[in-house]
């Protein structure tokens, strides 16, 4: 059975002067899924999904979020939506507790928002003032006021940015908690592992396009890079007989570091028998899959990088 | 509106007073300093009838005067700061995507700012009655509807400074440098009849200088219409400020 749709972006579009920042979008998502678009920063990614919350207007396009016309009606959407936006903040002094407290009282629908405090990890800060919260603090806090009117679409705008490799990881759990509460999750990402590792359903992006637009491990099929077996001699040996494996497609050797091109999953599996038939001294063999940064520089031509 | 949209409007303007009351600096102008002059003046100056003042002793020219000084530094420093850091901090864009309108936004900032600005002349209404005997011929009404005019203009010009300058630094060093001659020449401070003639002729184009003579007129007991003059340069002002940050006001 299709899962029902909650937002739907028919030829979006919307420039700033002479910039077009996003020349054409379209996209459903479904009920209950983590929904990420990708791209490089400029890519139009925010500019889209703030089209989506009802925060800009576009210059053309159709927009359903939840049976509503963002445009139009941007208000009654909100109560239903939850938004975290990139570069907003709250006032210095204002504690955490008393942001919760104050968002909640916005909306029509709220949770009590002190079982928030502990599910977001906030407990022990409810009386810290906003300026003096750590980044990730801070994002959760947006996280936690972007949950408070129980919304069911929630929308984090490069919600990682900025913190370290420990807290993005603790970070993507909490997105996934979210979505198994049976919240839908829009976010943007200029990560390409944060989209592989957490969305269900990815738009890459790119100059105000979507470049391609499936699950991220079907991305990274459809753009038939090889998984690669990489390992490094201890001593030399002759390794050509590995070129003639069946699930071998070709082999790189720079000095004593060999790459071993296939596109089975069996590769790995022929390549560990031949040497170990053949008895050649290797260490740190590991395979490489193709990432999504693979599929971006495959549908774009260029590198994705900060 | 309704009852909820109410709710949240007055939630925040309530947080926006205790993080005014938090701000030190801001809360030192508004709330202490103008005490401090009180008592500083009062204590060399007294409060004996003088005809220098109309018949009025310096307590009783002084405490309009405070206010009228309450005034300038809430609508042209706090106001204006205050908005323009919220908009280059993202803080008015972020409450902009909740469901609070946009006049409720401005509205709790200048609600707040009006507050604590009656609370200044409160305090020195207190202090000048306990410590001074502070004399009050006029009708209060009228002396709140004045004060309220004043407020009203002054916020007016700290919203065209904030919507003009495009960063938190130059709205204060716009604000600091608009207020501090007004400061010492309005009367707000220091009586302008002490000042030479040349200096207070000019100073009668000061902003300020309506909001002094409008309350120490009203607060003495003068009627409005010795005072349209002042009123008009307020008026003016007020809606010049009101339509130039309709136009020019941005959210980020």
């Amino acid at each position: 059975m299709p899962r029902p749709t909650v937002i739907e972006v028919e030829n979006l579009r919307k420039t700033y002067g002479p910039v077009i920042a996003v020349e054409t979008v379209s996209l459903e998502v479904y009920k209950g899924e983590i929904f990420g678009l990708v791209g490089p920063n400029g890519a139009g990614k925010t500019t889209s999904v703030e089209c989506i919350e009802g925060l800009r207007r576009p210059d053309a396009g159709k927009l359903r979020v939840l049976g509503l016309d963002p445009g139009r009606d941007g208000y009654a959407l909100r109560e239903r939506i939850g938004v975290q936006l990139q570069e907003s903040a709250l006032q210095n002094r204002i504690k955490v507790w008393e942001a919760l407290d104050l968002f909640a009282s916005l909306n029509a629908r709220s949770v009590p928002w002190e079982p928030l405090l502990d599910q977001l990890g906030l407990a022990e800060k409810r009386n810290a003032p906003f300026a003096k919260l750590s980044g990730g603090q801070k994002q959760r806090l947006y996280i936690a006021l972007a949950l408070v009117n129980d919304p069911e679409i929630i929308f984090l705008d490069e919600l990682t940015t900025g913190l370290d490799p420990q807290a993005r990881r603790a970070m993507w759990d909490l997105v996934r908690q979210v979505r198994d509460r049976g919240k839908t999750v829009v976010l943007t990402t200029h990560f390409m592992e944060e989209a592989e590792r957490l969305c269900d359903r990815v738009a890459v992006m790119d100059h105000g396009r979507i470049v391609a637009l499936d699950t991220p491990e079907k991305l990274i099929q459809s753009i038939g890079v090889e998984s690669r077996v990489v390992f490094v001699l201890v001593q030399p040996a002759d390794l050509t007989g590995l070129n003639g494996l069946e699930e071998v497609s070709r082999m790189e050797q720079t000095g004593d570091r060999i790459v071993v091109y296939g596109r089975s999953d069996q590769t790995v599996v022929e390549v560990v028998k031949f040497l170990s038939t053949n008895r050649v001294r290797f260490r740190d063999l590991r395979t490489e899959q193709p990432t999504m940064d693979d599929v971006f520089l495959t549908l774009t031509g260029r590198e994705m990088r900060e | 509106m309704t009852m909820k949209m109410m709710r949240g409007f007055w939630k925040l303007t309530w947080v926006e007073f205790k993080l005014f009351l938090r701000e030190p600096m801001a809360s030192f102008f508004t709330l202490i300093f103008p005490l401090m002059m009180l008592f500083l003046f009062g204590s060399i100056y007294g409060n004996k009838p003088n005809p220098f003042f109309g018949g009025l002793g310096f307590i009783d020219t002084a405490v309009p005067a405070y206010t009228a000084m309450i005034i300038g530094t809430s609508g042209l420093i706090s106001l204006s700061i205050s908005i323009a850091s919220y908009r280059e901090q993202g803080i008015l864009r972020r409450f902009k995507a909740t469901t609070l309108r946009p006049q409720a936004i401005l509205g709790s900032q200048v609600i707040q700012v009006f507050s604590v600005t009656l609370l200044g002349m409160i305090l020195l209404v207190i202090a000048g009655k306990i410590v001074f005997h502070l004399r009050f011929p006029g009708n209060p009404l009228s002396v709140f509807a004045g004060f309220v005019l004043g407020s009203m203009s002054f916020f007016a010009l700290g919203f065209i400074i904030a919507s003009v300058m495009p960063t938190a630094r130059s709205s204060q060093v716009t604000a600091m440098v608009l207020f501090y001659p007004m400061l010492f020449l309005s009367g707000a401070s220091i009586p302008r009849e002490v000042l030479p003639p040349a200096v207070r002729s000019f100073s009668r184009f000061l902003p300020l200088t309506p909001v002094v003579d409008l309350l120490r007129g009203l607060w003495q007991g003068e009627s409005w219409g010795k005072h349209l003059g002042e009123v008009a340069f307020l008026a003016v002002i007020l809606i010049a400020g009101v339509l130039i940050s309709a136009k020019t006001f941005k959210w980020e």
